[in-house]
């Protein structure tokens, strides 16, 4: 048995690096016939000499007219490879590398192979020459040739390799006659083949034969199959469906053997461990086995492994145990993927709660990583909270910081309402002396924890300004940005920020977040404290000043706006002020912002009067709610796949309002829209709206019994409309009497519209009123409406509205504009479908060719693909393509198709509620003037709806 | 799937490189100082794992001597890590109670048996006698 002290060190001689290579710094064998004959003085120069001396050596060796036997040869390119992997380049020697490989003899045949898998290049004559060697040794029937032809070309996996092999190895992969070790080498090579470029190792009849490989009599064959099975199921989940039973009634064996059947293939009593880790992994391709036999069967295995972890060890070795819990550990992966089986999940978290006390740091730290999976199921979320008081135990006691960064993240993944508080309070504690490299993480948990699950704001507030104390640095922009936020939307706790700011703001240091929180609260609420003779308003200028000459330029830009609220807010300070403001060093500060600021103030506080003051300085209107800027940055930080498991939407429904109880206040807002209609939209559409279904849901142009009836000129209002698809800005109706034109931005899940409404006529519109109904789920919010929609139009003049839209969910029918007028006296009516559809809400996405085939083959089930094939309405111009899918929303993306004529796109659809993965592909076809269209996304109604407008638009 | 092996000893010199995926020459010097920054940091109270760039390292060390293997964040780290053993006992079995000079003057034999072991970044035999045995054929002396 191997243990610490059977690998001796080795003092070897010191030799200086060259050339950044694969192994460096070796001392020379003096097997090799290079000795190492340099000391610790002059290495560099005496090693280089020595080398230079043995390349010149073997360069006479291979261009001397005697031809070389193969042992020599073999020799010498052996040392060329040595004196490679010191870090020296070789340009020599390849050819008689190459010539190696048609040697009969197995060592001088490895040398070689070993010296082309070593130093590949796409070099033109050799690859050809190789491919022949490697050939020849595939055909050779002798399973030790075949097996090192066959590692050569998994080692170098280069396309050249791949399109001269990728058909015979399926052919040698299932042959009857292939030796089990040949097997084993085909399956994996043929894997990285596919890896490297699946377009050359298409499906065939062998498919079905290497999923019959599972029940190979030869364990290693299946180790090397199961790979290979689990990643062509990947792409093609239905053709490799059998592999389900087969994989099931393989573990099944093995999981119930004794502990000796296996012989070579157990290890320390654990019956194969690695091919059961395998297996698991490979059924989590799948959702639980349909029938009912297997099912029970798998459940049966499950359970055993379960149980299994109870019995005593069979040995005290740490092999024993870590080779065991491997089985285990994957185990729980399944359970937790199936996600469906209740009590499985809760003797899982039960077992992992045991080793959250390991004394093997290994084993805790795994158990805490499993765990926060375990906590997003609905079925185990309780289990798991009942282990908080060892998770925080283990944030505060593990020396590991990677361990307590798991505890952290359990922490918040276990976090609900019930024990935010706890949590919460840990994390701030933990804070305190928490390592560098994951305070900013905590940083942003806590304040996404405390912002979620507050139900007092004032605890909220108070959580927010203790994270500032502590960790000032850590506090991102994002994270104060959102205090400000809350604080602005709910008046109720107003008041008490104030004081709580301004109480901190006391402390003789405190961190200039603190002072730019602390300004911008007290600008806007300061006077809510006012009365306090402790906190009158020269007080609180005093003290905000007192900090102002420590801060950045930032802070002072803040800091003087809030001197010029407090003008509005407390005009006995105004004196003061002013005179802070006209103090040089204000109005000549260096800094152009600054100078400007103060120079502006200064005069606004002495020209305007206080009506004027009072509005331009009102309290600021709340903010648009959206989703948290926070979580966004956690998501970020985290990459999306860690993201979803954070944002444990699933298991408690009330959590979809992100941002804690934060309801939006539209009756609070500033400027108020002057149409009772326009604020009342979401609640009720006004009755005269014709209903949405009228017309298939095409356009609606109904003019009531005007005398003024007058057609759309241009395109159709269809027309129009589909080609918003992939535009944002232009005029969406027109006719005789009034144009509509409309410029829009959209980001993430919101969006802005213009709506610029032109009279054509010299007749003013009367009671021109126009109202947004919306079918679908898309919250439109008025914002405001310029005084010129009261309701009269002018001749020849334009008006505005502009639309705040937010996407809540993805929805497929567009909101509707319903416009209504008196024209000459007679009242028309028109209703268009506005420009919004979900693609709006796309995020181009940037991935590399391998992520995208990978996603594209999660989206595999029929329901995430929509199809098309269609005609080309237009010219098919490739850049126009591009131009539209761009605009459609996806991003490009290049190198990935294999066919450059066809276009890829990836991008995401964002919803306040969800986020919906695009995948895209074009394939047009010039000679048929076809084009074809394929969509995968996640949801079905999302991938036909995108496939339907797209389509539309070539 | 393992991204590459290294078996580095305590002052970070490379006794062992594998790689399983494309990378060029200065990457993979970067990538060898990283590890060796990264893992011999840690000691033995630590876990056997540390987080690594997109990857994790799963790592043991044998005296002098660190055997690492990169996978990617969600492969199985205690099967690693027990594979990386299994590996350390068939070359002591082979070497005879191996030590890092027969990695250094029999790399070609290491290459070979890393090559039986592990192919195309996955696990390819994990029995002891077969993988040592498989090179069996005219014995594996000395060029």
């Amino acid at each position: 048995m191997v243990t610490m002290e059977v690998l001796r060190t080795c003092s070897d001689g010191q030799i200086k690096r060259r050339r950044p290579g694969a192994v460096a710094h070796i001392c020379i064998p003096s097997t090799l016939g290079v000795s190492c004959d340099c000391t610790t003085a002059l290495y560099k120069e005496a090693e280089i000499k020595r080398i230079n001396k043995e390349l010149a050596n073997i360069r006479s060796k291979f261009k001397g007219d005697k031809a070389l036997d193969g042992y020599s040869k073999k020799k010498y390119v052996c040392k060329l490879l040595f004196i490679f992997l010191l870090g020296h380049d070789i340009d020599f020697g390849h050819m008689e590398a190459v010539n190696l490989l048609s040697s009969n003899k197995y060592t001088e045949k490895q040398i070689g192979y070993l010296f082309i898998s070593v130093l590949v290049n796409s070099n033109s004559e050799l690859i050809r020459l190789i491919n022949n060697a490697i050939k020849n040794d595939l055909a050779s029937r002798n399973p030790t040739f075949m097996c090192l032809a066959l590692h050569c070309i998994a080692n170098v996996g280069s396309r050249e390799m791949g399109e001269a092999f990728a058909a015979d190895i399926p052919r040698i992969l299932v042959a009857g006659d292939s030796m089990d070790s040949v097997k084993q080498s085909a399956a994996l090579c043929l894997l990285r083949l596919y890896k490297a470029s699946p377009d050359l190792v298409p499906m065939g009849e062998w498919t079905a034969r290497v999923v019959h490989l599972l029940n190979d009599q030869h364990m290693g064959v299946v180790t090397a199959a199961v790979s290979l099975i689990t990643c062509l199921c990947k792409k093609n989940p239905d053709d490799f469906k059998t592999c389900i039973s087969l994989a099931v009634s393989r573990l099944s064996r093995i999981v119930s053997s004794a502990s000796t059947d296996l012989q070579d293939y157990t290890y320390y009593f654990v019956p194969a461990p690695w091919l059961s880790v395998k297996l698991l992994r490979l059924l989590q391709s799948y959702p639980p086995p349909e029938d009912a036999a297997v099912k029970g069967r798998l459940v049966e295995c499950l359970e055993t492994v379960l149980n299994k972890a109870q019995e005593p060890p069979k040995s005290k070795k740490v092999q024993h145990s870590n080779a065991k819990n491997a089985i285990l550990f994957e185990t729980i992966s399944l359970i937790i993927h199936y996600d469906s089986e209740p009590n499985l999940l809760v003797r899982a978290c039960n077992q992992l709660g045991q080793f959250l006390q390991h004394r093997e740091t290994n084993l805790r730290y795994l158990a805490l990583e499993s765990m926060c999976t375990l906590a997003s199921s609905e079925f185990s979320h309780e289990a798991v909270k009942t282990h908080i008081d060892t998770v925080i135990n283990a944030l505060k006691t593990e020396r590991d910081v990677s361990v307590r960064q798991r505890a952290a993240d359990l922490l918040y993944a276990m976090c609900d309402r019930s024990n935010a508080k706890q949590i919460v309070s840990e994390m701030l504690r933990y804070l305190e002396t928490a390592d560098y490299a994951i305070r900013e993480e905590i940083v942003l948990k806590v304040a996404i924890l405390a912002e979620k699950y507050a139900v007092d704001y004032s605890w909220y507030v108070d959580t927010i300004l203790n994270l500032i104390r502590i960790a000032g640095d850590y506090v991102s922009e994002e994270v104060w940005y959102r205090v400000l936020q809350i604080v602005t939307n709910r008046d109720d706790v107003q008041g008490y920020a104030a004081k709580t700011v301004f109480e901190a703001l006391q402390a003789p240091a405190c961190h200039e977040n603190m002072v730019k929180v602390g300004g911008y609260i007290l600008g806007e609420f300061g006077n809510l404290i006012a009365g306090d003779p402790r906190s009158s308003p020269p007080v609180q200028f005093s003290l905000l000043h007192s900090k102002f000459h420590l801060c950045s330029v930032a802070t002072r830009a803040l800091l003087l706006s809030t001197y010029i609220k407090f003008i509005n807010l407390f005009p006995e300070t105004k004196a003061t002020i002013q005179g802070v403001l006209r103090a040089g060093s204000q109005l000549r500060n260096a800094d152009v912002e600054l100078q400007q600021r103060a120079v502006e103030y200064l005069t606004l506080s002495s020209v305007a009067s206080t009506d004027v003051l009072a509005t331009v300085l009102e309290e600021m209107p709340p903010f648009p709610e959206r989703e948290s800027s926070i979580l966004a940055k956690l998501k970020r930080k985290k990459g999306p796949g860690a993201a979803s498991a954070l944002d444990d939407g699933r298991r408690d429904p009330s959590s979809n309002d992100i941002n804690g109880g934060v309801e939006p206040t539209p009756s609070t807002v500033s400027t108020p829209s002057p149409s009772a209609d326009l604020l009342g939209l979401r609640a009720a559409p006004p009755p005269a709206a014709p209903p949405a279904s009228a017309g298939a849901g095409n356009l609606l142009v109904d003019v009531f019994d005007g005398p003024a009836a007058q057609p759309s000129l241009g395109p159709t209002p269809e027309e129009a409309f589909l080609r918003f698809v992939c535009k944002n800005n232009g005029v969406l109706f027109e006719n005789q009497l009034l144009q509509i034109g409309v410029k829009s931005e959209f980001r993430q899940n919101l969006g802005r519209m213009y709506l610029f409404y032109g009279n054509k006529t010299s007749v003013q519109f009367q009671n021109f009123s126009p109202t947004v109904v919306h079918p679908g789920d898309l919250q439109t919010h008025i914002l405001s409406a310029p005084p010129a929609l009261r309701s009269q139009v002018d001749g020849g003049a334009q008006v505005q509205q502009v639309l705040n839209i937010e996407c809540l969910r993805d929805f497929l029918t567009p909101p509707l504009l319903s416009v209504r007028f008196r024209y000459g006296g007679a009242p028309q009516a028109l209703t268009l479908k506005l420009p919004v559809t979900i693609n709006k809400f796309f995020q181009p996405t940037e991935m590399a060719a391998q992520d995208f085939f990978q996603r594209w083959k999660q989206l595999s089930l029929p329901q995430q693909e929509a199809q098309k094939i269609f005609k080309a309405n237009h010219p098919m111009d490739a850049e126009v393509t591009k131009a539209k899918l761009l605009g459609f929303g996806s991003a490009l993306l290049d190198n990935v198709d294999p066919n450059p004529e066809n276009f890829v796109g990836a991008g995401i659809i964002q919803t306040k509620a969800l986020q919906v993965g695009c995948l895209l592909r074009l394939e047009p076809n010039a000679q048929a003037q076809m084009y074809r269209l394929t969509l995968r996304t996640s949801k079905e109604p999302v991938s036909r709806h995108l496939c339907e407008l797209l389509a539309q638009q070539f | 799937m393992i991204r590459f092996i290294l078996i580095q000893n305590r002052a970070g010199k490379t006794r062992l490189a594998k790689w399983y995926m494309q990378f060029d020459d200065d990457e993979k010097q970067k990538l060898i100082e990283e590890v060796h920054a990264v893992v011999t940091v840690r000691d033995a109270k630590h876990t056997n794992f540390v987080e690594f760039r997109n990857f994790k390292i799963i790592y043991r060390r044998y005296a002098g001597l660190y055997f690492c293997i990169c996978v990617d964040v969600n492969d199985n780290n205690l099967a690693y890590l027990e594979a990386i053993h299994n590996f350390v006992e068939v070359l002591n079995e082979y070497f005879h109670n191996v030590c890092e000079l027969d990695l250094v003057f029999n790399f070609y034999k290491v290459y070979t048996v890393v090559d039986e072991m592990f192919l195309a970044g996955e696990i390819r035999e994990t029995s002891q006698t077969k993988a040592r045995g498989q090179p069996s054929s005219p014995s594996l002396s000395r060029p």
